[in-house]
């Protein structure tokens, strides 16, 4: 890194084409590793410097790599005990109707052998149509709304599979950079059935226009891997008279996949 | 369907962002054995930048093996019933980017030294962090355990909880984590 930006969150002063050219540095710079027989790199980078967060926060050691043992390889067990069936429809949780585009959001969580993660615990939560959290520190000046909390939680099926009802989140302004806007997104945590499977990540919309501006969605430096994170729409998810339907499938690492270095190794 | 398809790509990491306070902090996360256990003990420490500073919107889970070494298959780690112990724990730091559990000292599982695994979450961290927190006195085991043996000697003690005896009736143990900077973490990649 050349020189230090600002570090501290809510006093970014880069412009948006300062942003824009750092991530078009770095991408050029993953795809000349590539194409000179590096592995692509299918992991956000750590230390992602147009992610203004990232500069305090990411190691300066490589990790040290281990062989999970007998903790790592199981998980915690949830169930039908800990999560009630209602906290998947997220439109349901308050008297009222939530404003936004009702749409479901339905797919299958697999491991990196293709295998079904079942009966695991999926957490979601999301901003409202207006792009606001209800967060006592966002300050984004758009409405709250008194009938949508923007969280829920699923267990998955016997196939892997998963279903939310929900209302499609706003995109909203963030202070990583001046005019910084992150795209729709949805963030999803869960389980697998092993611990070093855990993933919290985030899903985005077809054909949203901030892809290229955002830092965090371009953290990920190889385009298929990115082009992962976006859900598809699915017509035959849509539900008549009621809601329109998005497809995403999520893969967790498997027993014998390859964990992708991400880091530089430089030292 | 069939239950095997083919071999599929990882989903990537993105971070968890500030924002996920009503969704994954819950009631009782942090317990996973009510205070008054004869046997808890508190397992806390303060998560820092770089620049030393307090995360203050991180994220931590511990999952651990219980007193026996043995790993729960027991639902109930979000609604616990204040009996079962589920070895799953959820916290997030406060404004002073401090966190606690009150857990019990795990025993040995398999032939690792006792250990709690710790897993980092927060604003900037693109990909969740993995550590182990192993406890002093147990210096002797120390020595065979595979991973502790895999981390170079001068950065070891970043994987040791230290005990500050009894406080509160019960015995406390400290673990800070130094995402970066001076006497920086150990961080784990899992080769799974």
């Amino acid at each position: 890194m050349s020189q230090t930006p600002s570090l501290r969150p809510g006093t970014g002063a880069a412009s948006q084409n300062e942003i824009t050219a750092e991530i078009e540095e770095i991408a050029a710079d993953a795809a000349a590793r590539v194409r000179a027989g590096g592995s692509p790199e299918l992991q956000p980078r750590r230390d992602y410097a147009p992610y203004r967060s990232s500069l305090l926060r990411h190691p300066t050691h490589e990790l040290v790599r281990v062989d999970p043992e007998e903790v790592e390889r199981v998980s915690p067990a949830f169930g039908h005990t800990d999560v009630n069936v209602l906290e998947s429809d997220l439109t349901i949780q308050h008297a009222g109707e939530p404003i936004g585009e009702r749409m479901t959001v339905s797919g299958r969580v697999l491991d990196g052998e293709g295998r079904p993660v079942r009966h695991q615990l999926i957490e979601l939560w999301q901003a409202n149509a207006g792009g606001r959290y209800v967060h006592k520190r966002d300050q984004h000046p758009a409405p709250l709304d008194p009938n949508f909390t923007g969280v829920g939680r699923v267990i998955t099926g016997d196939n892997g599979e998963y279903s939310f009802t929900t209302i499609k989140p706003g995109p909203y302004p963030w202070k990583n950079h001046v005019n910084a806007w992150r795209p729709a997104h949805i963030h999803f945590s869960l389980f697998g059935t092993a611990f070093t499977q855990r993933l919290i990540t985030q899903m985005y919309f077809p054909g949203d226009p901030l892809f290229a501006l955002d830092p965090i969605y371009q953290s990920i430096a190889d385009a298929d891997a990115r082009a992962r994170l976006v859900g598809q729409y699915d017509h035959s998810l849509s539900v008549p008279e009621f809601s329109l339907g998005y497809r995403w499938d999520i893969v967790l690492t498997g027993p014998k996949s390859t964990w992708m270095e991400s880091e530089d190794a430089d030292e | 369907m069939s239950d095997h398809t083919a071999p599929a790509l990882q989903t990537p990491s993105q971070t968890v962002g500030p924002f996920y306070g009503f969704a994954l902090p819950y009631a009782g996360g942090p317990e996973l054995v009510p205070g008054h256990h004869p046997r808890a003990i508190r397992f806390h420490g303060t998560v820092t930048d770089g620049a030393g500073e307090p995360i203050l919107d991180a994220l931590l889970e511990v999952w651990q093996a219980d007193e026996s070494g043995a790993l729960s298959r027991e639902l109930g780690s979000l609604d616990r019933d204040g009996f079962t112990f589920t070895g799953f724990g959820r916290c997030a730091t406060t404004i002073a980017g401090h966190y606690t559990f009150t857990t019990l000292k795990p025993g040995a599982a398999g032939t690792a030294a006792p250990y709690i695994l710790v897993t980092v979450f927060a604003r900037g961290v693109t990909h969740h962090l993995f550590t182990r927190a192993y406890f002093a006195e147990d210096s002797e085991l120390h020595a065979t355990d595979a991973v502790l043996s895999a981390v170079p000697a001068d950065r070891r003690n970043t994987l040791i909880a230290v005990s500050e005896g009894f406080v509160g009736g019960a015995e406390s143990y400290r673990f800070d984590i130094r995402v970066q900077g001076e006497n920086e973490t150990v961080f784990l990649d899992f080769d799974a």
